[in-house]
């Protein structure tokens, strides 16, 4: 066992570090480009710095050279993501794509696909989402309604998803569609990408807690897409969906801050009654406590690495990294305000870390949420590293169009 | 003993609550450009609540603060957009229990009949209420200095300022609407309750009570607060559990409704767990301050506590049980949320009120 680095990685990191000096501004604790530019003015400049990213040969890291990728290694990922984690970048709206779609496509898409689809999108030219969620399925995605009917050699989708996030501003989605009805739930899928300007697609914005809107309902009216559109079999979409759902977990996902380092920070400026809040036991316990989570997150992370390495798949235990740090986020942001008081109700421009904490309390609930709910990724825990019994399924036998749906 | 509320009190409680669910509507608040509802406003005064608990030859009513408890939970569970909190528990009683005779006269009646709104001004920005935070300054009647956030400063005519005078820190009242007085409004997590940064540059203020008194004066205004507040808390805690309890019956997934899963239903008696104790804690507090019983403060501390982790956990799992629904500006459960963090922190945070409950422990146990 060895923590530091080899010296390859080591060199890697130096390399890393020149080129993010030379390209972005370092960051200081608080700061987060998210802020300062609200989401929607955030796309082209995440386009230029994907762009930038390519041409630094840092794009796509772990892809295969012939797809525009570097060919290297997850450890070498991992350096660059720790490294770019102290460079104020414009983060976000490639994750899903790169991390989650692209990976699909390089499983399941043909060759030409490949070619075609992979460059430009680690280039920053185009944009994908994730089209799983709807009304009706969510933690349960196998319960998709939406419809795919075979028409000759095109499809004909009907139907909706929710919760697609950056559907407005992407140009490329995958899909799970519901094929056939009369077969359990999930025998009866297959698994699509589609141009999101296709003629019949209509993307409604969902304005959320915070009141800024970056997902969207997605509706579909007689939608065509080509079969050659088609990810693995026709029925075999949960499969595909499961791939892609694994590259989720295994996407190595920054958390957005505030963590350890900014209430770290916040607790040296604030006085309490005894002097800096950092002085006060129950501050440095509850310090301490955060450190530890941040610390064996990341640790956890190299295991999982070390992992993959060696060529063995990471197991399910990935999903603990999204628990602890989504209830880590939304604890520090609740004790922050605390320690800030009377005075930790104010969003004003001027409040500490421009407000980062009071942003942080509203948007923290959907870390909880998004990509699998902390009570499924316990059910996940549970079953699958444990090994404990599943939980009574009463919809795995049954046809999908006689499960019962509620109100 | 008898721990409930009398007959008379669950009939105010009905009744409140009908005329909330029909005229507190927080939703138009938090869209519109309004500070708080001018309508409902009035129509409480017409009903009476603002001078629960002040007798009627100073301008009120009558009857208890157990009543005036009865009306908060209810304000709560509304998440009613009005200046109750500040008019009421606080500038009010601070007047109540701090003021000279002539000063109750001057000032009771017309926050009893709403045609007056009151506030309380402590804190100046970020970190606890503590004597060495307070800055602004009275000198020859005069007062100097910046207070924020103030809940709303921005529409309440008068003020009691907790300000520094010599070597004391005193209670001020202070017309926000004569000279020498600037407001800005300022955003908050909870548009529906209107806060403002106040500048005063010489304004005219008026001593509260004698200066050595004015430090217990004012924990003994935030005492009597925090009992009432801890009923706005519990109110809201009770009624995002039942929202949540109502999505959960009926969202399906899996072919069954969520509320079948363990998981839920745990979630769900947690927070039905720390709601009933925050309950109890407030029912003695409400006790304590109608009777002035001696463990007044600590029984204020002990509701404060429970009820903001009560109100808070609820908010927060009520928008895990909705899943993306509760993530969305659209459902109603981010103005719980909202409104717990606002009132978890309106007069001291969860760290201050704990340390004050073991300093009140610690002192009753010398004595
Ligand atoms: C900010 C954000 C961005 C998102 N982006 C995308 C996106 O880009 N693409 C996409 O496809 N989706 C996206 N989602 C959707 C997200 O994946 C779903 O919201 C999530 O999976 C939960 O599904 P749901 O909202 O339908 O909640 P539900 O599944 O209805 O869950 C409601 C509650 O029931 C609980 N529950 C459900 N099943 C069980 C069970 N078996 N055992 C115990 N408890 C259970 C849940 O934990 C939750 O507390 C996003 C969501 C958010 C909030």
């Amino acid at each position: 066992m060895d923590f530091s680095d080899t010296p390859e990685e080591a060199e890697y990191r130096a390399h890393v570090r020149a080129w993010l000096d030379q390209n972005a501004e370092r960051r200081e604790p608080g700061k987060t480009f998210q802020l300062k530019y609200g989401q929607d003015g955030l796309v082209p400049l995440a386009k230029d710095w994907q762009a930038k990213k390519y041409a630094g040969g840092f794009a796509g890291i772990t892809m295969p050279k012939e797809y525009g990728g570097q060919g290297g290694n997850q450890m070498q990922q991992v350096i660059y993501n720790q490294e770019e984690a102290n460079y104020v970048t414009p983060r976000g709206a490639f994750e899903i794509g790169l991390g989650m779609c692209i990976p699909t496509m390089l499983t399941y898409a043909t060759e030409e696909q490949k070619q075609r689809f992979a460059p430009p999108a680690l280039r920053g030219e185009e944009i994908w989402c994730q089209l799983f969620s709807e009304p009706v399925a969510g933690s349960d995605v196998a319960g998709s309604k939406t419809r795919a009917v075979r028409d000759g050699d095109d499809w004909i989708i009907n139907g909706q998803k929710i919760w697609t996030s950056g559907a407005h501003f992407c140009d490329w989605g995958i899909i799970v569609l519901r094929t056939d009805t009369s077969v359990p739930k999930h025998k009866g899928m297959s698994f699509f990408f589609l141009d999101m300007k296709s003629p019949g697609v209509e993307i409604r914005r969902i304005k959320q807690i915070s009141g800024t809107s970056n997902f969207n309902e997605v509706f579909f009216a007689d939608v065509r897409v080509s079969d050659s559109q088609r990810l693995g079999g026709v029925g075999e979409g949960w499969r595909v969906a499961l791939t892609t759902l694994m590259n989720e977990r295994l996407a190595v996902g920054q958390t957005p801050a505030p963590d350890f380092e900014e209430i770290f920070s916040l607790a040296r400026d604030v006085e309490l009654e005894t002097g800096p809040a950092i002085q006060d036991a129950s501050v440095r316990e509850k310090l301490a406590d955060w450190y530890v989570e941040m610390k064996g997150l990341e640790l956890t992370q190299y295991r999982t690495i070390t992992a993959l390495s060696r060529g063995e798949t990471p197991g399910p235990e990935s999903s603990i990294t999204k628990i602890i740090s989504a209830n880590k986020r939304q604890d520090i942001a609740n004790f922050a305000m605390d320690l800030m008081d009377q005075g930790g109700v104010s969003m004003d421009e001027r409040q500490t870390m421009a407000g980062m904490f009071q942003e942080a309390m509203l948007s923290s609930p959907s870390g909880r949420i998004a990509g699998g709910t902390d009570e499924i990724l316990r059910n996940i825990i549970a079953e699958r590293v444990l090994g404990l019994p599943q939980d009574i399924r009463v919809d795995k036998d049954v046809p999908f169009d006689q499960l019962p749906t509620g109100r | 003993m008898n721990f409930d509320f009398s007959d008379d009190q669950r009939m105010l409680r009905d009744q409140a609550r009908r005329f909330l669910e029909e005229n507190a509507k927080p939703r138009e608040i938090l869209e519109g450009d309004q500070p708080f509802d001018r309508g409902l406003w009035k129509k409480i005064a017409e009903l009476g609540w603002m001078g629960a608990a002040i007798s009627e030859e100073d301008g009120g009513i009558g009857l208890t603060h157990i009543d005036l408890c009865v009306i908060a939970e209810e304000l709560g569970r509304s998440l009613a957009p009005v200046p109750f909190a500040s008019s009421i528990y606080l500038g009010r009683e601070a007047i109540a229990i701090a003021g000279s005779p002539d000063q109750k006269q001057a000032h009771l009646a017309g926050l009893c009949d709403g045609s007056k709104i009151g506030c309380l001004a402590t804190a100046e920005g970020n970190g606890p209420l503590m004597p060495k935070n307070i800055r602004a300054e009275v000198s020859g009647g005069k007062l100097s200095g910046t207070k924020t956030p103030v809940a709303d400063g921005d529409i309440a005519d008068l003020a009691v300022v907790a300000a520094r005078s010599g070597s004391d820190i005193g209670l001020f009242l202070v017309d926000l609407t004569g000279p020498g007085v600037a407001r800005q409004p300022i955003e908050t997590i909870d548009p529906t309750r209107s806060h403002a940064t106040l500048t005063f540059d010489g304004a005219p203020a008026e001593q509260l009570g004698t200066l050595a008194d004015g430090w217990r004066n004012l924990e003994a205004t935030l005492d009597h607060a925090a009992i009432m507040l801890a009923f706005e808390q519990i109110g809201g805690a009770q009624k995002a559990l039942e929202d949540a309890k109502d999505y959960a019956l009926n969202r399906y997934a899996f072919g069954r409704p969520i509320a079948s899963f363990q998981a839920i239903k745990h979630k769900l008696a947690d927070v039905y767990m720390k709601t009933e104790l925050a309950r109890s804690n407030a029912y003695y507090g409400a006790w304590a301050l109608a009777t002035g019983a001696a463990e007044l403060p600590v029984a204020a501390a002990a509701a404060r506590v429970a009820g903001s982790k009560a109100f808070i956990f609820a908010a927060e799992e009520n928008i895990q049980t909705h899943g993306g629904m509760g993530f969305t500006w659209e459902f109603d459960c981010h103005m719980y949320l909202r409104r717990a963090k606002h009132l978890a922190l309106i007069i001291g945070g969860e760290r201050k009120w704990k340390d004050r409950l073991v300093s009140q422990l610690e002192q009753r146990n010398a004595a």
